[in-house]
């Protein structure tokens, strides 16, 4: 299956199963690629996430008088890629789901690496994008698979953990709580924790430091609350 | 897995259920909003027509866009006003508190929570900003999230979170002089990597850390994030209560404090509490730090040579290699001379009052020199009267520094406020990464803010300790 991402743009509930997700690779190579460099601050002065696909590493493609400059986004071969191959650390920095909302609308359907940071994970999750990862090795040579043949299928399964291309199958890892949730179409999370209404306002009414009036359960039910609400 | 640690606690007072994908449902105590990473989340809420469960849990403010020269509206730059007006809307139609420049008590979202008395020792805390983790100095949990769990948080009241492992990072002995809560994380994430707090919420403990004051504690705990951790914290103490105690919250209301406190001190970690990893740094030997790469794990003591990248583990010599290559350093010699364009002075990391009156006691009586332009930017409204009160603006500006309003300023040049060109700056902000000041080509070199007054005077890096005897910690 080959995912389309298009119908979830900006807050459409998405329930999709994601068990794999195939195409062709662009490799960016490089730890600690920060969402910084995958999108660049200024480009964050927007009100929706529409259109920023185009400024994908924007810094990283251009030169000052908008030549373009050499990235793999900027090349040809990769034009059509949908899987990203990365190395270490990579979306560390700022929380901005600018950076993987970039990534989908560039038409990135899965990103695989060494490792990922811990917010740009959960964000891509949020979005529906499985990051996997595999080891130093492993990521290094599918790089240099898909330099040398950059129209070569990739298959990576979520379900199954792992990555298949050529004549190879490659152990990866996704985390747990992501394979399930992509696995089982359930990373939707605010209809999944929206069910639970009730046990969310028994928990806030145990905390000493919410008072009543503040949990939308109390609010005009009983004696005190409501006034302030 | 750790067991009876701060984390341990808060997570199971603030747990509703484990969600199918075996996430835990946490409920949030306490919702910061800002205007760059909001928006999108109001607009899905609204797509959904779903309404904002705990307005009275929510606090907004602006700082990101925010300019810090004229304010007038509209503002001169059309995207920062219309970013301004989406906000003043959302907020304005989901009856949640806005910290709005009007009210005076605007400014960067992790220093007014701490300040007005909204961040509390066992909350859960989340905002849709990395540097969110600033307010576990307080002892609370407190995370940054993406656009779409700041809809998830909107609409429920919570997120959905694996929990993570903890690793206890003591610092002990005595700070030496002139070494700050920035030299302390510094040195942290330069031992333990900057992906070296995944998987991990880092607690911070040990002498050298329960001696600091809460603004030292915020320095630290601002930058777990760049350490790889997405929390840190300190266990609340006498020092937490004291702050606590001056602040809106409590001021007028001793009562309410008194109410409190059995749950604050419910929450700490227990004595024999289990900690997945225990790291122990010795905090005597820290000297003032200073970054000479693009990462904040590249740092090193002023005094220290600017490492070799063949001598570096195998995974970190690339990007050494070119960190060196965009700051124009060499290996061998020491940060100490390196010429700066940009003195600057703000942030969530250290635009605090403390921060701003340990400058000013280096820069009194001195110029800031030829060719450098320098900026303070205080981190909130508040701290900028508090300062103005003690004359510390005009110490600032008799030196040549720009006193400016509150906001992220240049840290990540989202406004006016940014790097031109190849311009070095010495900062005292949280990031050194390519771009981040707004130029491209533009270098950050970061330290503390006695080290940022210091190199303001000189004009170059400099060892603060040479300038004067300085007695901050």
């Amino acid at each position: 299956m080959s995912v389309d991402h298009e119908e979830f743009a900006d807050g459409e509930a998405p329930a999709e199963k994601v068990t794999d997700v195939s195409g062709t690779g662009v490799p960016v190579r490089g730890n600690d690629i920060d969402t910084d460099q995958i999108i660049p601050a200024r480009f964050m002065k927007v009100v929706t996430f529409d259109g920023l696909g185009q400024f994908s590493f924007f810094d990283q493609r251009f030169d000052d008088e908008d030549n373009e400059k050499d990235h793999p986004f900027n090349d040809d071969r990769y034009r059509d890629a949908n899987v990203l191959v990365v190395n270490a650390n990579f979306g560390c920095g700022s929380s901005r789901e600018h950076a993987p909302q970039a990534l989908m609308r560039w038409g990135i359907d899965a990103v695989v690496g060494e490792s990922f940071a811990e917010i740009f994970a959960g964000n891509c999750l949020a979005l529906g994008i499985p990051t996997v990862t595999a080891s130093a090795e492993e990521i290094g040579r599918l790089q240099s698979h898909v330099e040398e043949h950059p129209d070569a299928e990739i298959e990576i399964d979520v379900e199954n953990e792992e990555i298949r291309y050529a004549d190879r199958v490659v152990d990866a890892d996704v985390n747990e709580a992501q394979r399930k949730a992509l696995v089982e179409g359930v990373w939707d999370t605010t209809a999944l924790m929206a069910a639970n209404r009730e046990a969310v306002e028994e928990v806030a009414r145990s905390l000493p430091y919410v008072p009543d009036e503040h949990v939308p359960g109390e609010r005009g039910s009983g004696d005190d609350a409501g006034d302030e609400a | 897995m750790s067991e009876g640690t701060l984390y341990d606690k808060v997570w199971d007072r603030h747990r509703v259920t484990t969600l199918p994908t075996g996430q835990d449902q946490l409920f949030v105590g306490l919702h910061l909003v800002h205007e760059v990473t909001s928006p999108q989340a109001f607009g899905m809420l609204q797509e959904r027509d779903l309404e904002v469960a705990f307005p009275e849990r929510t606090h907004a403010t602006v700082d990101h866009i925010v300019p810090t020269g004229n304010r007038d509206r509209p503002y001169a730059d059309d995207a920062a006003e219309q970013m301004m007006a989406e906000l003043e809307e959302n907020v304005r139609a989901a009856g949640i508190e806005f910290s709005h420049p009007d009210t005076g008590d605007q400014g960067i979202v992790h220093v007014i929570g701490p300040e007005q008395g909204l961040t509390q020792p066992g909350m859960t805390i989340v905002c849709g900003d990395s540097h969110t983790s600033t307010h576990g100095a307080f002892g609370a949990l407190a995370f940054g999230i993406g656009t779409s769990q700041i809809r998830d948080v909107l609409a429920t009241g919570c997120v959905a979170m694996e929990k993570q492992k903890v690793r206890k990072v003591e610092v002990t002995g005595e700070l030496g002089p002139a070494v700050t809560a920035k030299d302390v994380i510094l040195t942290i994430i330069r031992e333990l990597g900057t992906d070296g707090g995944v998987g991990y919420v880092y607690e911070y403990a040990g002498d050298a850390i329960e001696s600091l004051g809460m603004e030292g504690r915020m320095s630290i705990c601002n930058m777990s994030i760049e350490g790889g951790a997405r929390a840190g914290y300190v266990n609340p103490d006498e020092t937490t209560y004291e702050w606590l105690r001056e602040t809106d919250a409590f001021a007028d209301d001793p009562d309410a404090f008194e109410e409190l406190k059995p749950y604050w001190e419910s929450v700490r970690s227990d004595e024999d509490a289990e900690y997945d990893d225990v790291v122990t740094i010795d905090g005597s030997a820290i000297e003032p730090m200073v970054t000479w790469g693009t990462t904040p794990g590249q740092g090193i003591g002023i005094s220290e040579p600017i490492p070799e990248p063949s001598s570096l583990p195998e995974d970190k010599q690339d990007t050494a290699r070119r960190a060196q290559e965009h700051m124009g350093v060499e290996p061998g010699e020491t940060m100490e001379g390196y010429p700066i364009d940009v003195a600057f002075l703000g942030s969530c990391t250290n635009a605090r009052l403390k921060d701003l009156r340990e400058a000013a006691e280096i820069i009194e009586g001195r110029s800031v020199a030829e060719g450098v332009r320098a900026m303070v930017v205080p981190g909130s409204q508040r701290v900028q009267r508090a300062a103005e009160a003690e004359g510390l603006d005009e110490v600032f500006e008799a030196a040549g520094f720009d006193w400016r309003e509150p906001g992220c300023s240049m840290c990540l040049g989202m406004n006016d406020d940014q790097l031109v060109g190849d311009e070095a700056s010495a900062s005292s902000s949280n990031r050194n990464f390519v771009g981040r000041q707004g130029s491209k080509d533009g270098r950050t070199v970061l330290m503390s803010p006695i080290m940022v007054a210091a190199a303001a005077v000189t004009g170059e890096v400099t060892d603060v300790r040479k300038l004067t005897e300085v007695s901050a910690a």
